[in-house]
C-alpha cells in the first residue's frame, strides 16, 4: 500500500475545462457537486482506500523567525498567491496507477450545466517508510 | 457494552464514585486514572453480569487499582508501603463534591481545550479514545493533554470554592463545539448541565441549561438530507423537538423569575422567541432586539450586536437593519454574511450576490460556505434569467 495526497488549487492548477466560478452556477448544481464528492469519499471508506480530507480557508499568512525575544514577522495574506492550495484529500492504495484512476474520477465532479468540471488535481506520493528487508 | 442504559448509568456515577477516592486520601490524577481502569473494567464484566450496587461496585474496584498503582511505585521508589489495605472512611460525599469536581476541571488556570478534555474525562466519565475521536486529534495528543492538565490541576485544594461562570465556559464550549465520533457531545454537555443544575441553584446555570435545550430541540430541523444548512426562517418547524423546548422555556421562565439576569438567560430568552413562534413570519423581532439590547448591555460583545442588526432588519426593515450594521466593524466574523441577507431584503441583489460570495470566502466552516456559495447562486442565477 502506498499514500497518495490528491491537491486541490484555488489558483494555480491548469484552468479546467468547465471553468465557472461556484457561485454562478444553480443551486443544484452546486447540491449535486457536493453529493459527487460525498459519494466519493464514502465510496473509498467502503474500499479502505480513505485517509483524510480536509479543506482550507482561501486566506492565510506567512510567519517566520524574528530573532531571539521577538515575536514572529507576519507576511500576508497575499491576494494575488499564484498557487493558493484548496485543500487535500489523503488515500492508502495498492499502486500509481490506482492513485490516478481515482484522481480521475475525483476530477470527474459535476460543475456548471451538470458537466464534468475537469479539474486539474495534483497527485503527489509520500515518502513511505523505509523496508524492513533491504537486501 | 451491550446497552445504552449500562453505559449512562456507568458515567452518572463518575463524579461521585471520583469524589469518594479523593475524600478518602488519593490524589486527584491518581483517582482519576484509577476509576478509568475501573470503567473499562465495568464494560467488559456488567453486560453479563450488572452488580447489585454499581458505585460500590466501582468504588471497591477502582480503589484496588489505586491501592495497585501506588504499591507499583512505591516499590519503584523503593518506599515503604504506607498505604492500608482498609480504606479511611473519610466523610461521606455529598452533592457538593460533584460541584468541586466541576470547578476542578474548569480550573481558570487551565486553557479552554485541556478544561473541556478533563471534564469529560474526570466528570462525564469518556475514554481519553472517545474525546480524542470527538475532537478529530490522535488519541495519544489528547492523552497528553488530559495528563498534562492533571498536572496543572495537581496542586489545588479539591475543597476550595470556584467560579460557576467558568465552568459555564466549558459546558458551552462542549455544547456549542462538538464535532463527531460515536459520542453525541451535545447531548452530553446537556447531561452534564443537567447534572451541574441539580447540584448547585444558579440563575445561569438554569439559563445555559435551557439554552442548550432550545437549541438541542432543533437540531433534527438544522440539516437537510444531503447535509446542508437550513436555516431558522426555513426550517420545517414540525420537525422541532417540543418536549425539549417545552422543558428549555419553563427552566428559563423559573431562572428569570428570579431576577438575576445573566448572559445565558438572555441567548435562552431569544431562543425561547424563536422556539415560540408558530411560523417565522410571526416571530417577534421587537422583543428579541429588547433581548440583544439586554445582551449588548451584559457583554458588549460586537457579535451581539452583529445580531442585533439582523433582529433590527426584522423589526424595523432592512434599512434600520443596514444603519444598525454601518457602526460595525467589517472585519467581523460574519460580517459580509449579515450585510447581504440584509442588502438582499432591501431588494439589492446584485450587491446581495457580490456580498454572499464574499462572505463564502470567509467563512468559517464548509458547510457555511456552501450555504453561503449557494445563497449567491441562487441570486445570481435569478438574475441572468
Amino acid at each position: 500500500m502506498a499514500k497518495y495526497l490528491l491537491l486541490k488549487h484555488y489558483r494555480g492548477a491548469p484552468a479546467p475545462v468547465n471553468d465557472v466560478p461556484m457561485d454562478q452556477w444553480t443551486p443544484e448544481e452546486i447540491s449535486a457537486h457536493m453529493q459527487y464528492m460525498n459519494d466519493f469519499a464514502a465510496r473509498l471508506e467502503e474500499t479502505g482506500e480513505f485517509v483524510d480530507s480536509q479543506a482550507l480557508a482561501p486566506e492565510g499568512m506567512f510567519v517566520r523567525y524574528d530573532g531571539e525575544g521577538r515575536p514572529p514577522v507576519t507576511d500576508g495574506p497575499f491576494a494575488e498567491t499564484k498557487d493558493l492550495i484548496a485543500g487535500w484529500m489523503v488515500i492508502d492504495v495498492d499502486s500509481h496507477e490506482r492513485a490516478v484512476e481515482l484522481a480521475g474520477d475525483l476530477s470527474a465532479a459535476p460543475g456548471a450545466g451538470g458537466k464534468p468540471i475537469h479539474e486539474w488535481l495534483e497527485v503527489r506520493p509520500f515518502m513511505a517508510e523505509p523496508p524492513t528487508i533491504t537486501e | 457494552m451491550t446497552s445504552r442504559v449500562n453505559e449512562i448509568l456507568l458515567r452518572s456515577l463518575t463524579p461521585s464514585v471520583l469524589a469518594i477516592l479523593v475524600r478518602r486520601g488519593a490524589d486527584f490524577a491518581a483517582a482519576e486514572d484509577a476509576l478509568q481502569d475501573a470503567l473499562v473494567e465495568a464494560i467488559r464484566v456488567w453486560p453479563a453480569d450488572l452488580p447489585q450496587d454499581p458505585k460500590g461496585w466501582l468504588v471497591t474496584v477502582a480503589w484496588r487499582r489505586f491501592l495497585d498503582a501506588t504499591r507499583a511505585d512505591a516499590a519503584r521508589r523503593r518506599r515503604e508501603d504506607l498505604v492500608d489495605e482498609e480504606p479511611p472512611p473519610g466523610p461521606a460525599p455529598t452533592v457538593d463534591d460533584t460541584l468541586q469536581l466541576y470547578f476542578l476541571c474548569a480550573h481558570p488556570s487551565l486553557t479552554p481545550s485541556s478544561a473541556v478534555a478533563l471534564t469529560l474525562r474526570a466528570v462525564g466519565g469518556l475514554t481519553t479514545r472517545q474525546i480524542a475521536q470527538a475532537y478529530l486529534v490522535p488519541e495519544a495528543t489528547m492523552a497528553q493533554r488530559i495528563s498534562r492538565a492533571k498536572r496543572t490541576v495537581s496542586g489545588v485544594r479539591f475543597d476550595q470554592p470556584g467560579d460557576v461562570a467558568t465552568v459555564l465556559r466549558v459546558l458551552y464550549l462542549v455544547f456549542n463545539e462538538g464535532y463527531s465520533g460515536d459520542v453525541d457531545l451535545a447531548a452530553e454537555a446537556i447531561r452534564l448541565t443537567r447534572q451541574l443544575a441539580a447540584a448547585i441553584d444558579h440563575p445561569e446555570v438554569a439559563g445555559l441549561l435551557a439554552l442548550m435545550l432550545l437549541h438541542h430541540a432543533r437540531r433534527a430541523a438544522r440539516t437537510a438530507p444531503d447535509g446542508s444548512l437550513v436555516p431558522l426562517a426555513e426550517q420545517d418547524r414540525g420537525r422541532w423537538d417540543t418536549e425539549s423546548i417545552a422543558e428549555g422555556v419553563d427552566i428559563l421562565q423559573a431562572a428569570l423569575a428570579r431576577d438575576r439576569l445573566g448572559e445565558f438567560q438572555a441567548q435562552a430568552a431569544i431562543a425561547a422567541l424563536h422556539a415560540d413562534a408558530p411560523t417565522a413570519e410571526e416571530t417577534d423581532w421587537v422583543q428579541i432586539v429588547e433581548w440583544y439590547d439586554e445582551l449588548t448591555r451584559l457583554t458588549d460583545s460586537p457579535v451581539v450586536r452583529l445580531n442585533r442588526a439582523v433582529a433590527v432588519g426584522e423589526a424595523d426593515g432592512p434599512r434600520a437593519g443596514l444603519t444598525a450594521l454601518a457602526a460595525l466593524d467589517t472585519s467581523l466574523p460574519r460580517h459580509a454574511a449579515v450585510a447581504a441577507y440584509l442588502h438582499e431584503r432591501d431588494g439589492d441583489l446584485a450587491t446581495a450576490a457580490r456580498l454572499y460570495a464574499e462572505a463564502a470566502q470567509k467563512a468559517p466552516n464548509l458547510a457555511e460556505r456552501d450555504h453561503l456559495t449557494r445563497q449567491a447562486a441562487r441570486l445570481n442565477t435569478r438574475r441572468s434569467r
